[in-house]
């Protein structure tokens, strides 16, 4: 087929672009209008447009592997793509994604904590579309996580539950350790009290869940205190979690002796001498 | 000949001769007297300095808070580190420049000698060594020397007896303080357990609910060491799974409630407390030698030097609806050793 350059030239132009213009101009005006538009009081519960905000979202960033429904993918040989999602709570959305965790970046033996993908208020829909999937374990409130108002009893107690429930992975001053086939207990000593409280509920990935009944809101409040409190104390060593100055150690042997070995030798090749008697 | 005589007298016909030491090179102290004291003086204040960082340290003992830091350490202990390791290295400093500038450093020729005594010094010890052999009879009455080897021997036997002393065999502790009826309750709180309380995928470190009990007169029923004793037997993990995902043996069908199953916390290798739970992978790890227990499969050992599964404790629900052991462990708890098998066939037997 061939066309002549004046053809192609009265062609340019669709019939139906101006029609296109017009409308691309009313969904900016409108978009900007939104944006400008003094937003209606949000109440904390989560709306419905919250909920048809957070599905929007989702279709586009986790269905992939969690199913338009987010009712989970289940590969061929039986194993997990993503799992269902369905009454995991606003609680596991605002953890995995407000810690970066999801969405995940490759298939990996673990999801690490990464930059944060979605702004508050998107995270906020996200969970607010998950929660409408079924009922499950909401964002923890302020009981989970005023750890100023822990005593020193509850701090003693928190770190009584700390050590029988947590140290076995998670490090006797929370540092994390290590785990089979190459995952790990992350390090919580610089997470935020509302992620670990909201990681004790929910279980993510390979963690067991501690339910409220078995471990109330007030006890997971001074295990969180604990860890906090143990932060603020001086470390002993660096790194390696408190268990003592075994990074240093080593450097004091290899180098500190080394750098010894040299002195001495470099003490027993010099010494000012003269010349004259 | 020896080595040394060879070299001795081919001394003189040596291809290219004996240069000899090199001239004497004297240091600026040695030449001038006023550089000595100078050097004098820098000595005895790094001494004098060393003083007074000791004494620095004692002030720093009393003077300054555990809890104060700098830079992130413990202030206190940072002070002791540079006030003693600074005063020691002040000395050795001192030492050496001592030795390097002031002592006497003229080369001095010692010349190799034989490092045996005289002839006559050692035809004199044999001698000593002689009458005492001869004197004291022991080539003489063998009958004294055998009977102190007996003696000296026999010191092995109290040795032994204390050694076998020293705590408790494992052999024939094949029981726990569980028994029928007792309730699992969370561990440092105490708090009795519904099934209800527990999800799919949640953990419960458990003890039984004797160890909070106490008797008529207030008084807990365990305490100190016998409680720590009678716990590192009787810990135990409780986790849910889905039922489905759980393949019981034969007799062990109604062991768990709803999912749920409670297991002890005593690996069977070494007796190392285990509480790390893959709630996905229903795999159960131990930190010290890396053995992993499929719980979903009756403790089954999947990995690591463990040689026999990890105990399970038979669970009901009670009148009230908590849940409660049905017995003690039907197999013993406790590190491996030569004769559990011999004693789990007793424990057997008494089932």
């Amino acid at each position: 087929m061939r066309f002549s350059v004046r053809k192609l030239s009265t062609r340019r132009r669709h019939r139906f672009a101006g029609a296109l213009v017009l409308l691309l101009g009313l969904v900016v005006a409108g978009g900007a209008y939104a944006v400008v538009a003094p937003q209606p009081a949000t109440a904390e519960q989560a709306t419905a447009r919250d909920v048809e905000a957070g599905r929007q979202l989702f279709e586009i960033g986790c269905a992939s592997c969690h199913g338009l429904n987010a009712e989970g993918i289940v590969t061929q040989s039986g194993g997990n793509y993503g799992p269902s999602l369905i009454g995991v709570g606003a609680a596991a959305v605002d953890f995995q994604v407000g810690t970066g965790r999801m969405p995940m970046a490759q298939t990996a033996p673990q999801a690490p904590r990464k930059k944060v993908a979605y702004n508050d208020e998107e995270i906020k829909q996200l969970a607010a579309f998950v929660a409408s999937l079924a009922p499950g374990p909401a964002i923890p409130g302020n009981e989970y996580t005023d750890i100023d108002a822990a005593t020193e009893d509850d701090v003693r107690e928190g770190g009584e539950i700390f050590r029988t429930n947590c140290t076995a992975c998670h490090n006797a001053v929370g540092a994390g350790g290590a785990m089979p086939n190459g995952k790990y207990a992350p390090d919580i000593r610089d997470v935020e009290p509302i992620h670990i409280a909201e990681a004790m509920i929910t279980g993510p990935q390979q963690m067991p869940g501690f339910s409220d009944e078995a471990m109330t809101p007030e006890e997971k409040r001074n295990v969180i205190a604990y860890i906090k409190s143990t932060n603020s104390q001086p470390g002993a060593g660096l790194g390696g979690g408190s268990l003592g100055p075994v990074v240093d150690g080593v450097f004091a042997w290899v180098i500190g002796m080394g750098a010894l070995v040299l002195a001495a030798v470099w003490i027993g090749a010099h010494g000012t001498r003269v010349k004259k008697r | 000949m020896s080595d040394l005589d060879i070299r001795q007298t081919q001394g003189s016909n040596e291809p290219i001769p004996d240069p000899g030491l090199q001239e004497h090179q004297y240091r600026p102290q040695d030449v001038d007297e006023s550089q000595a004291r100078r050097t004098e003086r820098q000595i005895s204040a790094m001494f004098l300095i060393a003083a007074v960082l000791f004494i620095a340290f004692a002030v720093v003992y009393f003077a300054v808070e555990p809890e104060e830091t700098i830079f992130g350490w413990s202030a206190q202990n940072t002070g002791f580190g540079f006030t003693l390791g600074g005063a020691m290295l002040l000395i050795g400093v001192g030492i050496i420049q001592w030795a390097k500038k002031l002592m006497g450093d003229h080369e001095i020729v010692e010349m190799r000698h034989s490092a045996a005594s005289s002839a006559e010094d050692r035809t004199e010890a044999l001698a000593v060594i002689n009458t005492g052999v001869e004197e004291s009879g022991i080539g003489r009455r063998p009958m004294i020397v055998r009977s102190l080897g007996l003696a000296l021997g026999a010191l092995g036997v109290p040795a032994v007896v204390m050694l076998r002393d020293l705590g408790p065999l494992p052999y024939g502790h094949t029981e726990t303080v569980w028994k029928k009826g007792m309730r699992v309750v969370v561990d440092v709180t105490g708090r009795p357990i519904k099934p209800s309380d527990m999800r799919v995928g949640d953990l419960i470190n458990a003890e039984p609910s004797v160890f909070f009990e106490t008797d008529e007169d207030g008084n807990r029923v365990f305490h100190g060491t016998e409680l720590m004793q009678a716990k590192a037997k009787a810990a135990v993990i409780v986790v849910r799974m889905r039922p489905e995902a759980i393949t019981p043996k034969k007799g062990r069908e109604n062991w768990g409630v709803d999912g749920i199953l409670a297991y002890s916390k005593i690996c069977t290798h070494v007796g190392c407390p285990i509480s790390l739970w893959e709630q996905q992978t229903h795999h159960l790890l131990c930190p010290c030698h890396q053995s992993t227990f499929d719980l979903a499969d009756n403790g089954k050992v999947v990995f690591g030097p463990a040689a026999r599964p990890l105990p399970q404790l038979p669970l009901a629900v009670d009148s009230e609806g908590y849940l409660i052991a049905t017995s003690d462990f039907p197999e013993i708890v406790a590190p491996s050793y030569p004769r559990l098998a011999h004693d789990q066939k007793k424990l057997d037997e008494q089932a």
